[in-house]
């Protein structure tokens, strides 16, 4: 087993279309990494350039410190599962495990061997003679899965492996997914578009956007401490309220509320406020608050079964009204009028033009 | 909502349902060319089994009440007609099996390999399915007598591959680009190298349409007449088409029209048979070779 | 870096791509770029019987004599005249065609087999069984006219400059007219059903909808089957050849029996590759012309 390493990864198709610019990255065994992205981030391009199906325009991969930059797929020792499984239609289920081994020229009675036990972890033993046609979108991918096991190889790529099932079976694959792979004690990585499976899966996750790596952390990390307004937008359903507010002194303006900013060396004319739906905090009839109190009207709300997307407008005597989004729990909210705080815990700022975090929190 | 404002429509996809003058007349057309398309062939395989007063009758005889094959039994008989088949099929299927092995390869370089020059390759390709065989018959002539090859099956195997292979080669392009990526792409994780991936998993998945591309090649290795009639001059190595068009009489006026009927029916047999099985895969073949142009 | 460029993945690739096409580039170099350019070569030579068949140095002479030459013209416009004729019909033809098998009725794939069968046939011995039908005797073209009483005695079909003419055209419209409808079945499957839909919602007729949607859309593969036709049509050989031999009289004498009579009966070298380079370049400017048309359509269409 071996660390997968990328430094300063950049792939350049043309000079206006550059998928990766630079990227740097090292995954040790037994973690598995994301690539967490929006389509065309770069994320698939940095997984096909690891696994040598793309070669970098610059940069250097290094596979248990090796450099397989320039070597051929089959001569990196990885093992990849498709989206789309990919798996030889023309060939059985077995032939289809083997294929790869049979190549390596490994012996028959290990191959055996190997395929014993993969299709016992995974429930493959009464498919082994079908055809891929004749298989079920779930048996694809756990042969898809079982191709990559049998390789024993350093590294695991997964390109969002969970993509083409049906909701109910993904929920089940994903925890059986992070069983397998976290048995291999191997670098995994992990491509996917969806923020569930990234935190649910990963050790490590790595947001992607523009070809660039915006936040390398710990899942929790990334939910809790989004290092930019990308990562903050991006990471959580339903989406962060992310405001863009004057300051004034030591406090941003929300309409005609004035929230205390965090401790800065200058106070900036502007910044970007960020909260997350469910954490805005709904002031009971009773209750009392040493901080500040905001006031809204209810004019949308969105049921979402378990709760209530509330959009509610905050007054602003300067110009437009703000509109702020909250999770509540099932209730008649319509047109009522809310009191409501923004607990400073979890209310993040971030810098007008860069859309960095002001207040790096570990 | 449905489209059949004009059973007749001359565009639109419509079914024809009721009896109105536009299902009439639209029937009339099918009839039209069913008897177009058929009535010729059709005059030629009755006139091959007519006897020879009933042939020469005036005024013609359409349904003959005597029928013979005497006109097949001479064929065989009288003149080494098996000897043509054979010498058609034998040319017709090694120029095709070699277009396919040579073709395939070059199709996938160009669909995903992207070789230098790949561009030009390949406008050069479309271009020379332009050329008639007139054109390159002297040229050819000259390699095949420089080689000593006349009156053998290589004169005619190697003209027959080269001209099929632009098609084949744009066929089969158009094939491989339909290809999903992701099978190529997990066969080189696999460890495959080009060869053993084209072999062992483009190859066997795209099958069909090296039968498509391959029967489209037979057909015209088995109709070629120019460089058959040129480079092959001795009786028994001749082609059908060849050795149909050159059979006489003993005499200008005594013109052998049963056997030479008969003729036409036994070379082009094997051809309605390939139609007949294959019609979708030689419309499609078609299509491809040349929609991508 | 580019010292190690030549070892990359995609450089391997395109190595392995180039090696995989050297054996079709090398056939077609040797079947179709040797002899043409063997042509180009002798025909600034005479070679003949004159020369005892020795090359002999004649700079543009061959050239010269083409342009005096009143059989390749007469040839020349034989065959334009045929190819012309033939291309126009087999369009009209096609499209008809086409259009009634991309309806949807009973017995449709019975039908679309039978009217592929002419273009598969073997031309020669299509072109042996349309010499039976006009045959001046025994021949049924004769016997169905009379019978409807458009002649009233039978025509020697194949013996008159005329309509041998026409009788070679019959006999090519039948064979090719499948080829060209195949391709524009091809164009006609391609265009969505719902752009006839809302044209007719808004009140357009059969003949409207085929007029502004389907012709237009159908451009491309029109060309396209204009370029293919006008290529095959204007090297005819195997048909004329069974069917008159270029006769009545060199009447239906088309340009490539005209330059096989020159290389393979008169062995006059020289002269038959001057005509195959002026055809050569003639279908060269073809090209040229459907080319740019097809791309400004295209562009055109895209914008």
């Amino acid at each position: 087993m071996a660390k997968l390493e990328l430094i300063n990864l950049n792939k350049t198709f043309t000079p206006r279309i550059v998928p990766v610019k630079d990227i740097s990255l090292s995954v040790e065994d037994g973690e598995v990494l994301t690539l967490l992205g929006p389509s065309g981030c770069g994320k698939s391009t940095v997984l096909r350039m690891i696994a040598g199906l793309e070669e970098p325009t610059k940069g250097q991969i290094l596979i248990g410190g090796r450099d397989v930059t320039y070597l051929k797929p089959g001569d990196r020792n990885i093992a990849m599962v498709f989206q789309s499984y990919a798996l030889y239609p023309h060939m059985t289920v077995y032939d289809n495990l083997c294929a790869g081994l049979r190549l390596k020229k490994v012996p028959q009675d290990e191959i055996d061997r190997r395929i014993t036990e993969v299709s016992h972890i995974l429930g493959l033993d009464d498919l082994m003679q079908r055809k891929p046609g004749q298989l079920s979108g779930g048996q694809r991918q756990r042969v898809a899965v079982g191709r990559a096991l049998v390789r024993r190889s350093d590294v695991f790529l997964l390109d969002e492996p969970l993509s083409n099932l049906d909701a109910l079976l993904r929920e089940h694959v994903r925890a059986d997914l992070k069983q397998i792979f976290s048995a291999q004690n191997a670098p995994v990585v992990y491509v996917t578009h969806d923020q569930t499976e990234a935190m649910t899966l990963s050790t490590q996750v790595a947001v992607l956007n523009n070809g660039y790596v915006q936040q390398l952390d710990a899942p929790e990390n990334i939910y809790n401490h989004p290092a930019n307004q990308f990562v903050a937008g991006f990471v959580g359903s339903p989406q962060m309220n992310l405001l863009t507010l004057p300051c004034q002194g030591n406090h941003a303006l929300l309409g005609d509320f004035k929230i205390p900013l965090p401790d800065l060396p200058t106070p900036p004319p502007s910044v970007v406020l960020g909260i997350r739906p469910d954490h805005i905090h709904l002031l009971e009839a009773d209750e009392s608050t040493d901080r500040p109190i905001l006031k809204g009207k209810v004019f949308l709300v969105e049921n979402l079964g378990m709760n209530n997307l509330v959009s509610i407008r905050i007054p602003n005597s300067q110009g437009k009204a703000i509109v702020l989004r909250a999770l509540l729990p099932p209730a008649t909210w319509a047109n009522r009028e809310l009191t409501f705080t923004l607990p400073p815990e979890l209310t993040h700022w971030f810098n007008v033009q860069s859309g960095d975090a002001l207040v790096r929190r570990s | 909502m449905s489209t059949t404002l004009n059973p007749d429509s001359l565009a639109t996809p419509a079914k024809p349902r009721k009896l109105t003058v536009g299902t009439v007349l639209f029937w009339l057309a099918v009839v039209a060319i069913v008897v177009f398309c058929l009535a010729p062939i059709l005059w030629q395989v009755l006139t091959s089994f007519k006897v020879n007063e009933d042939i020469s009758a005036i005024p013609n005889v359409y349904f003959p009440t005597r029928f013979t094959l005497d006109h097949y039994i001479e064929l065989f008989t009288r003149r080494p007609f098996m000897r043509y088949v054979f010498n058609s099929a034998l040319v017709s299927v090694v120029s095709t099996v070699t277009c396919l092995l040579i073709g395939a390869p070059a199709a996938y370089a160009l669909a995903r390999l992207r070789p230098l020059g790949g561009r030009i390759i390949q406008a050069g390709i479309l271009l020379i399915t332009l050329f008639p065989g007139i054109l390159l018959l002297q040229g050819l002539l000259e390699i095949v007598q420089a080689f000593h090859l006349g009156n053998r099956y290589l004169s005619l195997i190697i003209p027959y591959t080269a001209i099929n292979l632009p098609l084949t080669i744009l066929v089969m392009r158009s094939f491989y680009e339909q290809l999903p990526r992701d099978l190529e792409d997990a066969a080189r994780v696999d460890g495959y190298n080009t060869l053993q991936m084209l072999t062992k998993i483009v190859m066997p998945l795209t099958l069909p349409a090296l039968v498509t591309t391959g029967i489209l090649t037979f057909i015209f290795a088995w109709n070629e007449f120019i460089f058959a009639l040129t480079f092959i001059t001795e009786e028994r190595l001749k082609t059908i088409p060849v050795a149909s068009a050159q059979i006489g009489g003993t005499s200008v006026f005594e013109i052998p029209y049963g056997p030479i009927a008969a003729a036409t029916v036994v070379g082009t047999i094997p051809l309605v048979l390939l139609v007949l099985f294959f019609q979708r895969q030689i419309i499609q073949g078609l299509t491809a070779g040349a929609v991508k142009g | 870096m580019t010292a190690t460029k030549v070892n990359t993945i995609q450089a391997r690739y395109r190595r392995t791509g180039l090696y995989l096409l050297i054996p079709a580039i090398a056939v077609l170099l040797l079947v179709f770029a040797y002899p043409i350019g063997r042509s180009f070569w002798l025909s600034l030579f005479d070679q003949n019987l004159g020369t005892g068949l020795e090359p002999v140095f004649a700079g543009l002479n061959n050239y010269d004599r083409i342009i005096g030459d009143g059989r390749f013209w007469q040839s020349f416009w034989v065959t334009t005249r045929f190819t012309v004729i033939t291309v126009v019909l087999e369009l009209i033809l096609g499209m008809g065609i086409a259009l009634v098998l991309n309806q949807a009725f009973r017995g449709r794939n019975v039908v679309r087999t039978i009217a592929i069968l002419p273009w598969a046939l073997p031309t020669a011995l299509i072109a042996l069984g349309w010499t039976w039908i006009f045959n001046d005797q025994y021949g049924i073209a004769n016997d169905i006219l009379l019978r409807l009483g458009l002649i009233q005695e039978g025509i020697n079909w194949l013996g008159d400059p005329l309509t041998a003419t026409v009788a070679l055209i019959v006999a090519d419209v039948w064979k090719t007219t499948p080829f060209i409808s195949i391709l524009l079945l091809a164009g006609l499957q391609s265009i969505p059903g719902d752009l006839y839909e809302a044209y007719a919602l808004e009140g357009a007729s059969a003949w409207q909808s085929f007029y502004r949607i389907t012709l237009p859309l159908l451009m491309p593969q029109v060309i396209i089957a204009i370029l293919f036709r006008f290529a095959q049509a204007f090297g005819i050989f195997d048909l004329v050849q069974v069917m008159t031999g270029g006769g009545p009289g060199g009447a239906t004498e088309v340009v490539s029996l005209y330059i096989y009579a020159t290389a393979m009966r008169y062995l006059d070298f020289g002269y038959s590759a001057a005509m195959v380079v002026v055809t050569f370049l003639l279908l060269i400017v073809a090209v040229v012309i459907c080319t740019v048309l097809i791309s400004r359509y295209r562009s055109r269409t895209r914008e």
